[in-house]
């Protein structure tokens, strides 16, 4: 039923989406997942996993499933986004959602530039780095999420990981699964290739993500 | 049934519990503030009924919809920049076909505008999509029709899947009258789950081909047309004998109608159409009696956006005067129309 991977090969999102599936069949809980997407290269997973996926808006997930959960609240209900769906146009709506400890999971693809519209700079672009609308590369200080996030919300689950260690993110994707199960809200930011737009391959893409985490640090929050 | 001492407000908030909604999302704006904290204060007795203040109309609409992808009847209520904001919800419900219920409360527009009364919001009810506006939209003119076509609107949305908007103003909002509130029609089933257990579903909004959004474009062009068969409604009064009718909707369809007894003792024949879907809009209705009468005289509290619908839908074939009264953001009192009718008809 899995449909045919539309993502640029050596994309970073289909293993998270595999990893995160791959969770809820252990947990038996594919019937009650729900997995709403932002618009964003996120858009591609509609029909990706054999699990009731339905597209938003851009920056609009995270209120879809907030709505989501308060008529299913024994759903999992999981918002996937991009980090500009997250951090910039959906940025009030995920603001609130931690502060009201809304029981939903966020999961954040974090590839620092806004991939489906070909690589414009993101809320996660970094200090330097080049995009399309920063040709001279970005001098505006990037959005650290889940730092932030966690000032307003004590009892969320808050973590940063990377696509590159998929046993780390296993554990923060079921953490973050738990706390929506005892009633918290949780997001769990995933630096991810984005060869397209990095416009690197093969071994640097992994340099690239460890060059990353000096302005992304991993861990929880 | 017996009678009710009630607000606007609250026959609105009954009829959305009576309809079975089950949630409400909503951010305060006047004149549809009332809406939010009257279902908030029947939530705090009746288990059965949720809420939730968002930090925007955004998240409101957007709510709305997630709440209705899992089965569950829901609604928003708003006005004005917020009608504005709730078009983002609304697109997204138009383009995946969702129950979406929004409570129009109208106010006085640009901008900020005023806050209590216009008709203004018309064109944002019907065409604040980026698409072609298949909605359906109820303009009701009494407190009684407040309940009625509350009621209608979410019967309507369950039943064809299109974003169904009660488009109503403050002034009629905050009126307070006795009321018998009766309606009976069904409800519509609310349980219609899009994601039933067995059954994964993978929706989009979103296609690669334009041939694909082009023929999903024409299915729900089909679907819209047929239901606009089945409850495209509107009201005619004094009409038989009419050389001039007046088209109203909405409050200003009722003063139409005072209007109209008035005109009618000094020996002028007048009449009313009133359509009380502004969309699916009566258009065989309207082109029956262009045929027929030798004048409209259309009377809005807008520069003209009713006006524009009656012509968008005016057979072009029919020669027929039209006339208007348009008072963009202010109430149209019954003088003001006796007035007009008996200047036009010297
Ligand atoms: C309201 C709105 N504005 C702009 C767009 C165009 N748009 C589509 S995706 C996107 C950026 C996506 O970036 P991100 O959220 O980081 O996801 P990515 O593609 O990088 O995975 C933009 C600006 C849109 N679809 N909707
Ligand atoms: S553009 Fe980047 S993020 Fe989008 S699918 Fe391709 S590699 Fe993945
Ligand atoms: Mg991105």
């Amino acid at each position: 039923m899995t449909a045919i991977s539309t993502f640029c090969p050596g994309c970073g999102q289909p293993a998270i989406l595999r990893v995160m599936h791959g969770i809820l069949k252990e947990k038996k809980v594919e019937e009650k997942a729900v997995l709403g997407l932002d618009i964003g290269c996120s858009l591609l997973a509609w029909d990706y996993l054999p699990i009731n996926t339905f597209q938003t808006h851009h920056g609009r997930v995270v209120a879809t499933m907030v709505g989501y959960k308060k008529a299913k609240p024994d759903s999992v209900s999981i918002a996937y986004a991009g980090d500009g769906g997250a951090y910039a146009i959906g940025f009030q709506s995920l603001l609130w959602a931690a502060i009201r400890d809304e029981p939903v999971t966020v999961i954040v693809n974090n590839n620092a530039v806004y991939a489906m519209t070909g690589g414009q700079t993101a809320p996660t672009t970094m200090i330097g780095q080049k995009t399309s609308t920063s040709p001279a590369g970005s001098d505006q200080m990037p959005v650290n999420g889940p730092e932030l996030i966690r000032n307003l919300n004590k009892d969320a689950y808050i973590a940063r990981t990377t696509m590159t260690d998929m046993k780390e993110l296993k554990g923060h994707l079921e953490k973050a699964f738990e706390a929506q199960a005892q009633g918290h809200f949780s997001l769990v930011e995933v630096l991810s290739f984005c060869p397209t737009n990095w416009k690197v391959m093969g071994a640097e893409l992994r340099a690239y993500v460890e060059r990353m985490q000096e302005t992304f640090p991993l861990g929880t929050f | 049934m017996k009678k009710q001492f009630l607000t606007g407000h609250q026959i609105v908030t009954q009829a959305c519990i009576d309809a079975g909604a089950k949630h409400m999302f909503g951010y305060p704006i006047t004149p549809g503030t009332e809406i939010l904290t009257n279902w908030i204060d029947a939530a705090q007795t009746n288990p059965e009924l949720t809420q939730l203040q968002t930090e925007d109309e955004i998240a409101a609409g957007f709510a709305v919809c997630g709440a209705v992808m899992a089965g569950n009847k829901a609604f928003t209520a708003t006005a004005g920049p917020g009608t504005v904001l709730m078009q983002d919800a609304m697109s997204m419900a138009d383009g995946m076909r969702l129950p979406v219920v929004v409570i129009i409360a109208q106010r006085g527009g640009p901008s900020s505008g005023t806050v209590i009364y216009s008709q203004q919001e018309v064109n944002l009810a019907i065409h604040g999509g980026n698409g072609e506006g298949m909605r359906i939209v109820y303009s009701p003119s009494t407190v009684e029709e407040l309940y009625t076509h509350t009621r209608k609107v979410f019967n309507a949305a369950w039943k064809y899947r299109f974003p169904s908007v009660l488009l109503t103003d403050g002034f009629l909002l905050k009126t307070t009258q006795d009321v018998e509130l009766s309606f009976d029609t069904k409800n519509e089933k609310g349980d219609i789950t899009i994601f039933e257990q067995n059954k994964k579903q993978h929706i989009r909004n979103i296609y690669t081909v334009e041939e694909e959004l082009y023929e999903e474009l024409q299915r729900q062009k089909k679907d819209f047309d047929k239901m606009a068969l089945e409850i495209t409604e509107s009201e005619e009064y004094k009409i038989e004998d009419a050389d001039i009718v007046i088209i109203s909707h909405g409050i200003v369809g009722a003063a139409a109608k005072a209007a109209i007894d008035i005109l009618r003792e000094s020996g002028i024949s007048v009449g009313l159409f009133r359509p009380i879907t502004l969309s699916p809009f009566p258009t065989d209705a309207l082109n029956t009696l262009a045929g027929r009468v030798k004048k409209f005289v259309i009377i809005e509290s807008s520069m003209g956006q009713l006006r524009d619908l009656v012509k968008q839908e005016l057979d072009t074939s029919i020669a027929i005067k039209i006339d208007g009264l348009y008072k963009p953001a202010v109430g149209i009192s019954v003088e003001e129309i006796v007035e007009k009718i008996n200047l036009i008809s010297k």
